[in-house]
């Protein structure tokens, strides 16, 4: 055993799909010139945004239920260990088996020699965001197993050999017409007539799925929830598809991380309003799935739940950064946001887009290896406000960038001018020099009202778009004080 | 009342006419204005972008130059709001905890422009006279942080000759966000193109708003375009009368052809 704290470990590199290989910037620029998908994505999420307005307004008591539901979850998160212990206990009672999976690396193995065990070569999966995180479906793949999504989202992403782009709506950066051609490409013995009306392509989708559905031995699901005092496992959906992979195979898998457990039964009655609301903004989900290990002559007869870290007790260990772990999927925040609405959730690099990808990544990897992502934001405050557990994204978002910008080993040229601005701001007589110096800008000016658009970088960066003004000749604070003899 | 202005380090040292105009207003109705000699900066810009440890001793600066005063004015939501939820946390983060005690009793007195007109001095009515057709870009700071609501509009509408115009999508954020306009520097445009689409749907002269920083990137967006639309400190169309319609302010457009 090594005799030095190592810091408590962080989804590793190599595995699943928390990290970019791009910046945030870099991305994002290529992303902005995709004309087709700001058309889609501005579409989209002002669509869910209004729905979402209208069905929380319509909640008296909204305010009180989102305190209820940040309340819930920072007392489960301060004794998480023991709620993680009596969950394993009442799922062992019911008959499932629980595993737990230090990272994604090892959360691949135990899925794969689960699915190996059974001698499927073919599994079906429920819409699952921690699948997704830990690349469990590549995974099986290079074990020679077919991973079929058959959320209908999902299904489209896989068609098309895509990634997904919103943690809810996976393909929301394509639209009717997109869709209907990956389909036709893709959907083995598809009407050659289909047209991208939305009820011929679930029909399509839904024909292509039923067959797999009927014939699968293996489901692999997510989590929403999970009743630590009962051993249940929620999943919340609107299409069926979850259902069906719930109720009709032989074995189910669910890989669930660890901050998805709830206390109490009674706990669900805050979250199960809270979510549909917020997500899909509906009143209520059509399909909520409930069960509890195995139940004799109903549905699978094999039950493994695996519970997955993969940097999440990391997060834990922020006492500014925890709240993250709040977080129940709803993609409110994703709706909302202006940088989301315009990049779309690849420039983000990780499967956890937007506010709370952007606050959830960098911590889950360690925040060097997401650097960008904290600085991904305005701080405009949306998120927190629709935040149905009311997690301050912005503080977190700020705090991240300080913990980036203490990890520098060697201090950067930003760092310099960043100190040397606060020894000015922080001296009035320096201070007032600066604000002089800043003054001799106007000569660059030439007697214009504005700057020059060409100025070197960093200031570049701005006068790329936008018109500086010229500095005038004396501060507010000089020319007050001239005038008032102090 | 004897009222201390915060000036900005933005508006001190690129806009000054905000604070000018500020100064004026408040001397208008009948109060006493001190600009304390002192002042710089807020720290928001150091604590936004990662710096706060070096945000400390700016907050100890603030702190220090605003000691004593009654009510502390600022003609910016942001840098307002900087005062009321970053100050105090930053200076107790780093141990510093009767500098944070400072700068929280500090804030209960700080006020920004239209809450201080509208809660602490009970006017709507300024007496103010803008002639000129007008739409109101509610910042993203006054809006979700200091939730200033609907006091800038109130103020607005009571200013004769002014005809205020609704800015479509209006809570959507300009893209300014601080050093976030340079880092992500095309996000932002993206951002401030849709903005100011819709500014100029409006029609309107002039888009006001109660953050310098937030108009001098709408406006530098403008200017770049050679849109005739600007932008004007809501604090300057308060302090406008019939006899100086803008004090110290072009009403020009940024940029002469």
């Amino acid at each position: 055993m090594t005799a030095v704290f190592l810091g408590i470990p962080t989804a590793p590199p190599g595995v699943g799909h928390l990290r970019g290989d791009r910046s945030f910037p870099d991305a994002a620029r290529d992303a902005l010139r995709d004309g087709q998908l700001r058309a889609n994505l501005g579409h989209a999420t002002s669509t869910i945004r209004a729905k979402r307005a209208a069905v929380v307004g319509e909640v008296p008591d909204w305010a009180e239920l989102r305190q209820a539901g940040k309340a819930i979850k920072a007392a489960t998160m301060a004794r998480l260990d023991e709620h993680l212990l009596e969950l394993e206990t009442r799922v062992t009672e019911r008959g499932g088996t629980v595993h737990w999976a230090r990272d994604a690396a090892e959360a691949n193995r135990i899925v794969t020699e689960l699915v190996r065990a059974t001698g499927a070569d073919e599994v079906v999966k429920v819409k699952s965001m921690a699948t997704q995180e830990i690349g469990l479906n590549e995974a099986l793949e290079a074990a020679g197993i077919a991973a079929l999504e058959t959320d209908l989202a999902e299904l489209i992403v896989q068609l098309g050999e895509d990634r997904p782009s919103h943690i809810l709506v996976p393909a929301i950066h394509k639209n009717r017409a997109e869709i209907r051609e990956i389909f036709a490409r893709t959907i083995p013995g598809v009407d050659p007539s289909l047209t991208d009306e939305p009820r011929r392509l679930a029909m399509a989708a839904r024909a292509h799925l039923r067959e797999r559905f009927l014939r699968a031995r293996v489901a692999i699901s997510g989590a929403n929830f999970a009743v630590a005092d009962t051993g249940t496992l929620a999943v919340v959906e609107s299409e069926g598809n979850g259902r069906m992979c719930l109720t009709l195979p032989d074995t189910l898998i669910t890989v669930m991380g660890i901050e998805k457990v709830v206390p109490t039964w009674r706990d669900l009655e805050v979250f199960l309003q809270l979510l549909p609301r917020s997500s899909t903004g509906e009143r209520m989900n059509p399909y909520t799935s409930l069960w509890a290990g195995v139940t004799p002559g109903d549905g699978p007869q094999e039950f493994h739940l695996v519970l997955l870290d993969n940097g999440r007790t990391a997060v834990l260990a922020d006492e500014i950064g925890r709240e993250a772990l709040h977080c129940i999927r709803c993609s409110a925040c994703l709706n909302v946001c202006p940088v989301y609405e315009r990049t779309g959730g690849h420039a983000y690099g990780s499967v956890y887009p937007g506010p709370i990808g952007a606050v959830l990544s960098p911590q889950l990897t360690g925040v060097e290896d997401n650097a960008s992502l904290p600085y991904a934001s305005s701080l405009c405050g949306a998120c927190y406000d629709v935040c149905p557990v009311a997690i301050d994204i912005p503080s977190i978002l700020v705090h991240l960038r300080a913990e980036h910008v203490e990890a520098q080993q060697r201090r950067t040229p930003e760092a310099a001018a960043f100190r040397a601005l606060a020894r000015a701001m922080s001296h009035p007589r320096l201070w007032r020099l600066a604000q002089r110096a800043a003054g001799l800008g106007r000569f660059l000016a030439r007697g214009r009202p504005t700057m020059p658009a060409s100025l070197p970088p960093p200031a570049s960066a701005w006068t790329r778009s936008r018109d500086l003004p010229t500095p005038p000749r004396e501060t507010f604070t000089a020319a007050w004080a001239r005038e008032h003899g102090s | 009342m004897r009222v201390a202005l915060f000036a900005t380090c933005l508006v001190d040292t690129v806009v000054p006419q905000v604070a000018r105009a500020t100064a004026l207003l408040l001397e208008r109705l009948g109060h006493e204005v001190v600009v304390p000699r002192g002042q710089s900066c807020c720290g928001q810009m150091h604590v936004n972008t990662g710096y706060r440890r070096e945000a400390v001793p700016i907050v100890a600066n603030h702190v220090r130059a605003f000691a004593g005063a009654e009510a502390i004015v600022a003609p910016s939501g942001s840098c307002v709001a900087s005062i009321h939820h970053q100050q105090a946390a930053v200076a107790r983060r780093a141990g510093e905890h009767a500098l944070a005690d400072e700068a929280a009793a500090l804030a209960g007195r700080t006020f920004e422009l239209s809450q201080f007109l509208v809660d602490v001095l009970g006017v709507t009515d300024v007496g103010a006279y803008y002639p000129h057709r007008v739409t109101y870009h509610p910042t993203c700071h006054s809006l979700r942080l200091l939730r200033v609501g609907d006091r800038p509009l109130s103020l607005l509408r009571a200013v004769r000759g002014l005809e205020l115009v609704e800015l479509p999508r209006a809570e959507s954020c300009c893209g300014f966000g601080g050093t976030f306009a340079v880092k992500n520097a095309d996000t932002s445009t993206a951002m401030l193109t849709d903005k100011m689409a819709d500014v100029l749907a409006t029609r309107a002269e002039v888009c006001t708003a109660g953050d310098a920083s937030c108009l001098m990137h709408i406006g530098g967006g403008l200017s770049r375009l050679r849109s005739g639309t600007r932008t004007v400190h809501l604090a300057e169309i308060l302090a406008s009368t019939e006899d100086a319609v803008t004090p110290q302010q072009a009403t020009a457009p940024a940029v002469s052809a």
